[in-house]
């Protein structure tokens, strides 16, 4: 199953990837209409500083331990894919205390959200992926 | 003093109803122009620091920003111009010489645009590369005068050392020092890739690039920076760097700042010492000299590798080339004067040398007068800026044609001619880690091959249409290319007729 | 008269299409000239009437020892300065008017003369140079310094009768059915300018060499270039002058065979090189690593006579038309079959040569330059 990777040796830090994810979930038409005087809430994270930084979101576990957790069955995996149901959450974050990679976070509304690969939004090819400037973030399948 | 006080050349444009204040542009930014004020709760810029990269215009996701040159103006003079008299207070205050990078950006004649190519038309079919086999390949080096047989009549096919380049095309020397370390990754990989060469430049080859050999011509220069005898048999070829379009006369300079790490390490100079190599070799100071140099490589090296020696574009640059020819050399590299540069005194940039289209003319002439043309192979750079320029050179007479400009371009370069401050936003004429690694080698190797083959497939639909499908036989085709708007001077030294004779 | 590619405006190169037709016995049987005229009428339509030729070989026995210089003078005056010329450098064995049949189809003829020659042996012995380079080296010398004189023809036991006009016109103008020669070819020329000279017609020749040539290169500033390095002088700005010379460059001067002579002008692709066994991969690189400036593209077919032997060549990629037929021991090669067969309509083998592939015929008795008998197809 394709999976998104990251290099934190191409890593600039430039936080684009976060207004992509953040911008590809709004369901808006622009990014100005979607972002412009709002605080940002991506699924993607950069982590590091001005030395080394790096991307972190879903890594879509083979066996994850988040949908194990889920106490409203909210989470659940779609062909490989991790995907949260909003209407089922009931925002209790027991998810958010045991993923290891810290890629699940509340939303806007207080529910929890998750990267979901841009499946419902982008033609199936991560936003941040295409957005990164230096291909430090890489959608591909891995043995 | 406030007479030192220079109004921005550039202006840097938000357009605010756009901007997300996203702050990439801030954290891409290496000369600081911009930053996010908290008060006013918005992106602000500080002009004055901007060198008009276009690297947080390329980046902004919005399209918020641009870049526009400043109306703020002096009195009109087209003596005294703007530029003109802010350097004379930059030199009023400094007292220093002035640098400027990358090629002369003057308004001087560029040969290339005033020749137009031929095509058939009736008595001789044009070839469609599509569908015939269309050539490339050139190879360099010496060609000798008389075949030799062997006991049953077979040609002995024995050569001096060659090199075999896929296209006319190799990426020119940039000095890792000069250029990041991912710079010249990216060159030496996509030279590989291509069939091609790149270049060391006059830094020594890093270790990790040794692999890449086969592809690589090490440079030797008037500061000997990082030569050494498994640096000398490491590439395909050597390179006697005498001059450089962009600075004849002068050696390299590379600022201290740039000498870091592995730069120092591979130029074998402590870190943080200024590498300024002498202005001639100090072994060369007669052309008896250059063919001892000549000779002492070639020992150095088995005689396995073709030795190419580069000169600048001067004015007796025919007699010069005449010289080299006969000094031992296998190629002659001649760099034009809009050559680029990672620094230069800008006075010598914009004022010395000759341009590379009337240097090759007379040069090709002159060998072939003195019927020596094929003992050596002639390469030329110094602006060449797409593929009419290269076929252009081709049918002057050029062998091949040398990259760099172009080949940075390709790399992320926006020619913004501050390449000496060491700060480059693309990773390319930097030394700091932060920024070396913007240029992430496996685009910028990709790029790189991207621009050689669309440059060769050009290349082959022209020959195509002048009914050529050898590179061989455009080479010094002279009839191929006409003159506009050129003065009898100027056609007779290019060896070219006026378009509509 | 002009010569061509001279003219007010200054000089200028000149394309042209044409025929050429060829008639070889392999058995050293001579034929006179009256077959090959019949054979090149035929392709009337591929000419214009601005140039027809014909080289014979095997035609002077009498004289085999001797070069034969045939001149065209365009007055008296370059006449004596020929004269005194050849006088001062050469045994002249016999001098004559070169027998013509005036006819209306053939005007503005010059003066045209043929000398039997041998270099002086003082003039020689100075020199230092051999036999041929200094016959080669006399006729450049009268070609470029004596206005109003041209050496078109300069072999030994051959000549080539060319002027203005159709082919078949010049034949009988030169009446080719009197002389008797082993070889003929012929040519037929359709210039796309309007020349005014003689001497631009093919056959062009030096030496023995001969060249007739169908085609407009697209290599040829490239090629000339190239050769003038090596003493050269390509005045008449054709291609034809171009592709004699780089013959007798890489076959007298280099010592090629003809079969690396194709390799070098029509070099195979290098894919196709490529696919070779090793030795032979080698030995075509190198040839056209070496020779790479006198790879002739553009469309040609040649076909180059010598002493004993006739030679056949296409361009790489075949962009004219040649037909090679054979009965018995005779060969004809011509740029369409209709001129094979109207003088023989019953051959055991036609074939078309493929781009590139250089059909060599040699006299059965003569050893020598190809060292084998009969037809030789190199790639």
């Amino acid at each position: 199953m394709k999976r998104v990777y990251v290099d934190e040796k191409w890593c600039l830090g430039c936080h684009l990837c976060e207004y992509y994810c953040a911008f590809a979930n709004s369901g808006r038409s622009s990014m100005v209409k979607a972002l412009k005087n709002r605080k940002i809430h991506p699924r993607i994270r950069i982590e590091g500083d001005n030395q080394i930084s790096f991307a972190v979101s879903c890594r879509h576990c083979t066996d994850p331990i988040c949908v194990k957790s889920c106490i409203a069955g909210a989470l659940s995996v779609e062909e490989g894919v991790v995907r949260i149901d909003e209407e089922k959450c009931v925002g209790c974050e027991t998810c958010v205390l045991v993923c290891p990679y810290g890629a699940l976070m509340p939303s806007e509304s207080g529910v929890m959200q998750k990267c979901e690969l841009c499946i419902e939004n982008a033609g199936g090819k991560p936003a941040c992926v295409a957005g990164c400037p230096n291909k430090a973030i890489i959608f591909e399948e891995r043995a | 003093m406030p007479i030192d006080f220079l109004y921005p050349e550039y202006e840097v444009v938000r357009d605010a109803s756009r901007c997300i204040a996203c702050r990439a542009c801030e954290r891409q930014c290496s000369n600081e122009v911009h930053a996010f004020d908290e008060e006013l709760e918005c992106m602000v810029s500080d002009e004055s620091r901007c060198v008009n990269c276009h690297r947080c215009v390329s980046i902004c996701p919005t399209r918020a920003l641009k870049i526009v040159k400043t109306d703020h103006t002096f009195r009109e003079n087209a003596n005294w111009t703007g530029d003109t008299i802010r350097e004379l207070y930059r030199q009023a205050g400094s007292g220093g010489v002035l640098l400027s990078s990358m090629g002369n950006p003057k308004p001087l004649p560029v040969y290339w645009d005033r020749l137009l190519l031929n095509a058939s038309q009736v008595t001789n079919p044009s070839i469609d590369p599509l569908r015939e086999p269309m050539e490339t390949k050139t190879f360099l080096g010496k060609k000798p005068t008389k075949i030799e047989r062997d006991e049953d009549g077979r040609i002995k096919t024995e050569l001096t050392p060659q090199l075999e380049l896929s296209t006319p095309i190799l990426f020119s020397a940039m000095s890792y020092g000069s250029i990041s370390y991912n710079a010249h990754e990216s060159l030496a990989r996509a030279a590989e890739a291509l069939g091609i060469y790149y270049n060391t430049g006059e830094g020594g080859l890093h270790q990790d690039f040794y692999k890449y050999g086969a592809n690589t011509i090490v440079q030797v220069a008037s500061g000997r920076f990082g030569v050494h005898k498994d640096y000398l048999s490491a590439g395909a070829a050597i390179e006697i760097k005498m001059g450089q379009g962009a600075k004849p006369g002068i050696g390299g300079h590379l600022p201290g700042t740039k000498i870091v790490g592995d730069v120092s390490r591979t130029r074998m100079i402590p870190e943080g010492s200024d590498a300024i190599s002498p202005a001639p070799h100090h072994d060369i100071y007669s052309i008896e000299d250059l063919r001892q140099l000549v000779f002492s490589l070639k020992e150095a090296s088995g005689y396995k590798k073709p030795v190419i020696v580069k000169i600048a574009a001067v004015h007796n640059v025919a007699a010069i080339a005449s010289g080299i020819a006969r000094s031992g050399a296998d190629i002659i590299a001649i760099d034009g004067f809009r050559g680029g540069t990672g620094a230069a005194p800008t006075r010598i940039r914009d004022n010395v040398g000759i341009p590379i289209e009337l240097a090759l003319a007379a040069v090709d002439q002159r060998l072939r007068d003195e019927g020596i043309r094929n003992t050596v192979s002639l390469v030329v750079g110094g602006s060449v800026r797409s593929s009419a320029d290269v076929v252009k050179a081709i049918a002057l007479g050029a062998d091949a044609c040398y990259i760099g400009t172009a080949a940075l371009l390709a790399l992320g370069c926006h020619l913004c001619r501050s390449c000496q401050t060491g700060k480059c936003n693309w990773g390319i004429a930097t030394q700091r880690p932060d920024l070396v690694k913007r240029l992430n080698p496996d685009i910028g190797m990709r790029r790189l091959v991207n621009l050689v083959n669309a440059w060769t497939h050009e290349i082959k639909e022209i020959m195509g249409g002048m009914g050529i499908n050898s590179i061989e036989a455009l080479r010094g085709n002279r009839l191929m290319l006409r003159g506009v708007g050129l003065t009898e001077k100027e056609l007779e030294i290019l060896g070219v007729k006026h378009a509509g004779e | 008269m002009l010569k061509e590619g001279r003219s007010a405006a200054g000089e200028n190169r000149i394309p042209a299409g044409c025929a050429v037709s060829s008639i070889f016995s392999r058995s050293g049987k001579r034929l006179d000239g009256s077959e090959i005229v019949r054979s090149i009428s035929i392709m009337h339509e591929r000419s214009n009437g601005l140039g027809g030729g014909f080289a014979g070989y095997g035609i002077y026995p009498e004289y085999a020892e001797q070069y034969a210089f045939h001149v065209f003078y365009n007055h008296q005056k370059a006449k004596e300065e020929c004269e005194a010329f050849l006088n001062r450098h050469f045994d002249l064995v016999n001098l004559s008017k070169i027998p013509i049949r005036k006819m209306p189809q053939i005007t503005d003829e010059p003066l045209i003369w043929r000398y039997f020659v041998t270099p002086l042996h003082t003039k020689l012995m100075e020199s230092q140079l051999d036999e041929d380079e200094f016959v080669v080296r006399c006729v450049n010398r009268v070609n470029t310094e004596i206005d109003g004189a041209y050496i078109y023809s300069s072999g030994k036991n051959m000549g080539v009768f060319k002027a203005v006009g159709f082919p078949e016109d010049v034949g009988r103008f030169y009446r080719l059915e009197e002389y008797a020669g082993y070889c003929w070819t012929a040519h037929g020329r359709y210039p796309t300018n309007t020349p005014g000279w003689w001497g631009g017609a093919h056959p062009f020749a030096l030496l023995d060499h001969t060249i007739v040539h169908n085609g407009e290169i697209s290599s040829y500033d490239a090629n000339r270039r190239c050769i003038e390095m090596y003493g050269y002088n390509c005045n008449l700005l054709t291609d034809t002058e171009v592709i004699t010379y780089i013959f007798d460059y890489l076959v007298r001067r280099q010592g090629l065979t003809l079969e690396e002579v194709a390799n070098v002008i029509a070099a195979p692709f290098w894919t196709t090189i490529q696919n070779r066994p090793p030795k032979e991969r080698e030995r075509l690189t190198y040839l056209r690593n070496v020779y790479s400036s006198l790879l002739i593209t553009g469309p040609f077919s040649i076909l180059v006579g010598f002493t004993g032997g006739l030679m056949a060549l296409n361009d790489r990629l075949k962009l004219r038309s040649m037909v090679v037929g054979e009965k018995d021991d005779m060969v004809y090669i011509a740029s369409e079959e209709s001129a094979i067969r109207v003088v023989q309509p019953d051959l055991d083998r036609v074939w078309s040569p493929a781009g590139g592939e250089a059909v060599i015929y040699t006299l059965d008795r003569v050893k020598g330059k190809t060292a084998k008998g009969g037809v030789n197809r190199a790639h």
